[in-house]
């Protein structure tokens, strides 16, 4: 088969869009969790908890946790783009990563509602 | 008239007769009256005939001298001998292949500046004079038509490099926009689908290379997020 190049693919607005808006999320996340953080009047384990107990901010941070993946799933995929050529392995990557951070989001919403 | 001796590393290869490049070294006498890189380089043309280059209009208008300053892209005929550090280390311009010693294939450039056909799309007939534009709609193209298409800018991105098969380029999508943003031109539409694609736009990630090393000091880098404005426009 002739390896003709193949571009059109016509998703990149989508996720560059995707990139900047769960970006302006986790910086917005940050500023929360800074004064959340700062404003307990001790750092302990009881504390801590009683902090993510709340359902806005445990909402608040699987919301940041699930921007937080998309935004990596995007970056990640960006340089296997650049970097890995023979489309089975880029395809088997892909997958792995996809794969990976669906788990990693499972893992933080067990963690969070555990609590 | 005060003479100086400047020193040169330059990048040689000559298919035909070279197994691999080589850095060589060369001096040259300069007079006071040379002073751009394009006179050094004539000089050493006349030492050494194999020397390879290309060259024409000796002003920055036809962008045939572009090379690999100390590691910098840029044009020999704009470049002030003054202000450059000996050695003067000339490489081919980065990410294409070598003809011979400073001369580059640039076919794949011109690939991707064509494929987003560089010219006016108007189906109606044409006016008996012209099609006008306001001012402001003429303003519109300042910063986008001086591209002489040097390459500078597109060898010197990273994500040229690496995909110069698939992503459009800087220099490519600075024409693009000048399309794009061209009142006269109907095929708006069609010029955003053809860039709307992960690699054919979106490979920029707005590192500005192209803006650091445009001889005419233009801007790729905001052209481009006006083309990803106007897709988002679009979109919403």
């Amino acid at each position: 088969m002739v390896d003709r190049i193949v571009v059109g693919a016509h998703y990149g607005l989508k996720d560059w869009l995707g990139q900047r808006i769960t970006a302006c999320v986790m910086a917005l996340y940050t500023v929360l969790f800074a004064v959340q953080a700062l404003g307990l009047p001790e750092m302990n384990y009881a504390n801590w908890r009683a902090m993510f107990a709340g359902g806005f901010m445990r909402f608040a941070t699987f919301l940041f946790f699930a921007c937080l993946f998309y935004h990596v799933w995007v970056g990640i995929r960006d340089i296997y783009m650049d970097y890995v050529k023979p489309a089975g392995i880029r395809l088997a990557l892909h997958a792995v990563t996809a794969l990976l951070l669906i788990g990693y989001l499972g893992w933080a919403a067990q963690a969070l509602w555990r609590l | 008239m005060s003479s100086r001796t400047v020193e040169f590393s330059i990048y040689r290869y000559n298919p035909d007769k070279d197994d691999k490049p080589y850095m060589q070294t060369l001096s040259v006498e300069l007079d006071s009256t040379d002073r751009k890189l394009l006179d050094a380089l004539v000089k050493l043309k006349a030492k050494d005939d194999t020397l390879s280059f290309r060259r024409s209009c000796r002003e920055g208008v036809c962008g045939s001298d572009a090379m690999n300053i100390n590691g910098k892209n840029g044009l020999a005929c704009l470049t002030d001998m003054e202000k450059l550090e000996s050695p003067v280390v000339l490489r081919p311009l980065p990410g294409l292949p070598v003809v011979r010693d400073l001369i580059v294939d640039m076919t794949q450039f011109f690939k991707q500046y064509h494929s987003i056909k560089p010219y006016l799309i108007n189906n109606e007939p044409p006016p008996e004079r012209e099609r006008l534009q306001s001012p402001e709609e003429r303003d519109e193209l300042n910063g986008l038509y001086e591209c002489i298409l040097c390459a500078c800018c597109s060898t010197s991105c990273p994500s040229f490099w690496w995909n110069p098969d698939k992503f459009v380029g800087p220099a490519g999508l600075l024409a693009a926009y000048r399309f794009i943003a061209d009142t006269r031109d109907q095929a708006t539409s069609e010029r955003l689908d053809n860039l709307e694609d992960p690699y054919r736009l979106f490979r920029c990630h707005t590192i500005m290379n192209c803006v650091d090393v445009c001889p005419k000091s233009l801007n790729p880098t905001r052209a481009i997020g006006k083309i990803k404005d106007m897709m988002v426009r679009r979109a919403i």
